[in-house]
């Protein structure tokens, strides 16, 4: 187990170094950069400014530089936030994302799983169709339309809940129930059918067959070797779950960090497109290892090597 | 072994949660030994979670605490509220109302007295002689001198800082070239005493007051950016500033909220507690909130919400100075012929594209310069430009599409035979996807193929600069009302020159109303800029800039300018705000007519305008 661990911390770090340096050279293949405004700033100021953050270095020392200063834990300064470093950015806005992006993913579990398994076992019910109905939809619509729906109903016309920033309970509500509707059917439906593929396996069968009781069947033997497909959808989605969503943060304005990432790559800030991209990356990587280990404990005949 | 995994997933779900609800705190703590900076930040972030009045007291204004605060949106996040720094609209508008110049405009656009009470020129027009006020504090209650602006407009030259206005600004100061080199102590501006600034000018400028008042050259605190550098303006705590206002508290990406500052030296004047600036991006998002009256002004309306809103006592359509134009590739074949150029531009119905494709948002461009630039004698631009006379008639097109396809039979291209197919480069962002698809159309009518090429925006931008391209959307908005701003742009070498306008007449013109000392004479000279720039067709000006936006009437003495920037800060909550405002929209015109607000009145007139 401590070998298996430590060898996909290995991989983890080629693969976030792989990423790193992909990204590192495509960004700076796209033409533009980060002083470019409507209007024109002076030579002067424009070479000064590529001077300070040593834009003005030949593409591989910058990226030398930049992977040492990384290992060193300095992602640099914001090119466009004048004055304010990559790690403050990620250390003020990540919380706000992770809090919302948290939230989601528990309303997404906690309502997918039951609702997917009570579709299984009402197969072909009224309870089932309409469940099934429900999943397409959240999958289907986009996450602004349903963001701009829940505004308009719950903010303009009922006048429940408040439709700028996220200083209350309230405020929480429009922006998780707009993010979790997606994982939720999507949960919602890989519950289902994994579900209906362990339901009519022979041990199912036996087990019904011994007397055991029906709760018991569902829990100790159903849902144990149903949820694993629901675990490896679920580590990514975290990861990207808790960085926040550009679409829902710019529509609740939400000072979270998914409207970073979006923001970095116009703007040409290539230290926050970095900074950004590594964070997501790592974020990534430890799910799913996270998941792995989650599935030797979920399946013990899955063995880590 | 069950537990355990049950234990593990719900860890797993749960961490998150947890470390993202303790983010802040964690945050702080671990901030003990880092700068103040870094934990203003954090306190920043903590506080989304904590304030629960500031949500509230923007929608109760009125309420308990008596505070009046007034919640506006007028952009996203501004990338700086550096005054050296910022070149946004949006950021200027902010600064605006936290720090104030030597000199301010006021409400009929004429120079006021700010910092400086009383100022001078020299008969050579070549040092100018600002007297402070007594007594000037900054926020943190420490005095402001002289010696403020001397430390704060040698910074803007600091090739370190790169102000991206320093050469607009100050360019033509004495020592100004040493000094963006580096050498900032030869920038001839200096303190004769704490209330006595004097600058020297290398060339008279007539309307270096009001530059004195642009936001670039507000006084900065020497001794907050020295402790906390560029990080100075990204939070409140370090953030001090000598405005009627200060920044109190900033989440980014979410509010800034600003205090009523007591230090201010008229502050007496001031009604409003505080001003919420919503940090809101998306235009559907500000019109909800609008609607909710958690805002009760906006300037991002959504563009489809405006047929339905046009009439509507709240919604104001107000000029700016500044006009959206398409550059022609100049050195480009066909592009090199004026005749082609001035085909092209004549084939533009410029009434449609303002008023159907752009809702009457924009207003049909006869002249470059358009309302709002103010002449050497103080009248407008305009009205004395081409003999009075609009240069391009933009209530006749049939007139002008026959004079375009005689001008392009002319060049050699009758019915546009033998014309080379071009394109037309945009970004993709307000109407000009719908501009871009017009074009087609319109040169369409002389024959000409056109191909529309998309582009976004950060690439856009090197590629108009570079000159690569047939022709492109093209636009500018005035930092300061003096013509030269804008028609400086066609400067063979000026960097925005982006068609490579090259003409020995033009430059020799701007080159005279630069050096010039009389006022008759700068003027003709700019006026024949300008008749050279529409005969040649150095550029295709299409529509006048307009802001347009929602302000409920309970809003009372603020103020729009035709720079772009809302003055709040005399402004004043009416009675009965915080009550239900979602029926502002019929909220009926008696009440605005009894408002003694010139602005609002002012607007009423620009919106029949328009509407016309």
């Amino acid at each position: 187990m401590a070998k298996y661990i430590a060898k996909r911390v290995g991989l983890a770090i080629v693969t976030i170094w792989a990423v790193a340096t992909i990204t590192f050279f495509l960004m700076n293949m796209v033409p533009g950069g980060p002083f470019l405004s409507e209007k024109a700033i002076s030579p002067q100021a424009t070479a000064a400014l590529e001077a300070k953050y040593g834009l003005d270095k030949p593409l591989f020392q910058r990226y030398l530089t930049y992977i040492g200063d990384a290992l060193h834990g300095d992602f640099g300064d914001s090119l466009k936030q004048r004055g304010r470093t990559v790690m403050d950015i990620i250390k003020m806005k990540f919380p706000v994302s992770a809090r919302v992006g948290g939230l989601t993913v528990c309303v997404a579990l906690l309502l997918g799983i039951p609702l997917g398994c009570i579709a299984a076992l009402k197969r072909g019910k009224f309870l089932d169709s309409l469940i099934s109905v429900v999943a397409t939809c959240g999958i289907a619509v986009p996450s602004f339309v349903i963001c701009t729906l829940l505004l308009y109903f719950f903010g303009v016309k009922l006048m429940l809940l408040p439709t700028v920033g996220l200083s209350s309970w309230k405020h929480f509500v429009m922006p998780v129930m707009a993010l979790s509707f997606y994982p939720t059917a999507y949960i919602m439906r890989l519950m289902r059918s994994s579900m209906l593929d362990v339901l009519g396996q022979d041990y199912m069968r036996t087990a019904k067959a011994k007397g055991v009781a029906g709760f018991f069947i569902l829990f100790k033997h159903a849902l144990r070797n149903a949820i694993l497909p629901v675990i490896t959808y679920v580590g990514p989605m975290l990861a990207y779950t808790v960085t926040g969503s550009f679409v829902v943060e710019k529509i609740f304005t939400i000072p979270g960090l998914g409207g970073e990432f979006i923001t970095a790559i116009n703007g040409r800030d290539y230290t926050l497109i970095m900074g950004t991209t590594i964070f997501l990356a790592t974020l990534i990587v430890i799910m799913n290892v996270v998941v792995d280990i989650v599935y030797k404990f979920v399946d013990p005949r899955i063995k880590l090597k | 072994m069950k537990k355990r995994v049950i234990a593990l997933m719900l860890a797993v779900t749960m961490v998150f949660g947890l470390t993202a609800c303790g983010g802040g705190n964690s945050g702080s703590s671990d901030g003990a030994g880092s700068t103040d900076a870094e934990q203003s930040t954090d306190d920043g972030a903590d506080a989304t979670g904590s304030t629960d009045d500031s949500g509230e007291s923007a929608e109760a204004p009125a309420a308990a605490s008596g505070e009046k605060i007034l919640s506006v949106q007028v952009g996203p996040d501004p990338e700086t509220i550096d005054p050296a720094l910022n070149s946004a609209v949006d950021g200027g508008n902010m600064l605006l109302h936290s720090f104030e110049c030597l000199l301010t405009v006021d409400e009929d656009g004429k120079l006021a007295p700010g910092q400086a009470e009383s100022w001078e020129t020299s008969e050579d027009g070549l040092t100018w002689t600002f007297h402070l006020r007594e007594g000037l504090k900054w926020s943190d209650g420490t005095d402001l001198t002289a010696n403020d602006f001397v430390y704060s407009w040698k910074r803007v030259c600091d090739p370190m800082v790169a102000a991206p206005y320093a050469e607009t600004v100050l360019a033509m100061v004495v020592g100004y070239d040493q000094a963006i080199e580096g050498d900032l102590d030869a920038l001839q501006v200096v303190a004769e005493d704490d209330q006595t600034l004097v600058v020297t000018l290398s060339a008279p400028c007539s309307y270096f007051g009001s530059l004195a008042a642009f936001a670039t050259l507000s006084p900065v605190q020497q001794a907050t950016i020295e402790a906390n550098g560029d990080a100075w303006a990204t939070s409140a705590e370090t953030y001090i500033s000598n405005g009627p206002f200060y920044v109190s508290e900033w989440v980014p990406g979410s509010y800034i909220l600003m205090s009523k500052n007591p230090n201010y030296w008229n502050a007496d004047a001031i009604k409003l507690d505080g001003i919420k600036w919503n940090l809101i991006e998306d235009a559907n998002a500000s019109y909800s909130a609008y609607q909710t009256g958690e805002v009760l002004f906006i300037k991002d309306v959504p563009t489809e919400e405006i047929p339905s809103l046009s009439g509507n006592a709240d919604f104001y359509v107000d000029p700016i100075i500044g006009t959206y134009y398409l550059s022609v590739n100049t050195e480009r074949e066909p592009f090199n012929d004026p005749k082609v150029r001035k085909a092209l531009s004549l084939a533009i119905d410029r009434e449609y594209v303002a008023g159907t494709l752009m809702q009457g948002t924009y207003s049909a461009a006869s002249n470059f310069m358009g309302p709002g630039w103010i002449d050497t004698d103080g009248s407008q631009f305009i009205d004395n430009a081409n003999g009075g006379q609009p240069y391009i008639d933009v209530t006749n097109y049939e007139a002008n599409l026959e004079e375009a396809k005689q001008l392009l039979a002319d060049a050699g291209y009758p019915d546009g035979e033998g014309f080379p197919s071009i394109s037309y480069s945009t970004n993709d962002a307000g109407y000009h996807r719908v501009v871009a698809e017009y074009l087609q159309q319109a040169w369409g009518e002389l024959g000409i193929d056109l191909t529309v090429d998309i582009v976004e925006w950060a690439s856009f931008t090197p590629m108009r600069r570079n000159g690569d391209y047939d022709s492109a959307r093209n636009g500018w908005v005035g930092d300061y009302s003096d013509p030269s701003n804008m028609l400086d742009l066609l400067y063979s070498t000026n960097g925005n020159n982006d068609g490579n306008f090259n003409n020995a007449d033009y430059d020799a013109a701007m080159e005279t109303s630069r050096t010039t000392l009389d006022a008759k004479e700068r003027s003709e000279a700019l006026h024949t800029a300008e008749d050279i720039l529409m005969e040649e067709t150095g550029c295709i000006p299409v529509a006048y800039y307009n802001d347009f936006w929602l302000q409920s009437d309970k809003i009372t003495g603020s103020w729009h300018s035709p720079y772009g920037y809302w003055y709040f800060m005399y402004a004043d909550i009416a009675d009965g705000a915080g009550a239900d405002n979602a029926d502002n929209a019929e909220a009926d015109n008696a009440d605005n007519a009894e408002a003694d607000n010139a602005d609002n009145a002012e607007a009423d007139n620009a919106e029949a305008e328009v509407a016309e």
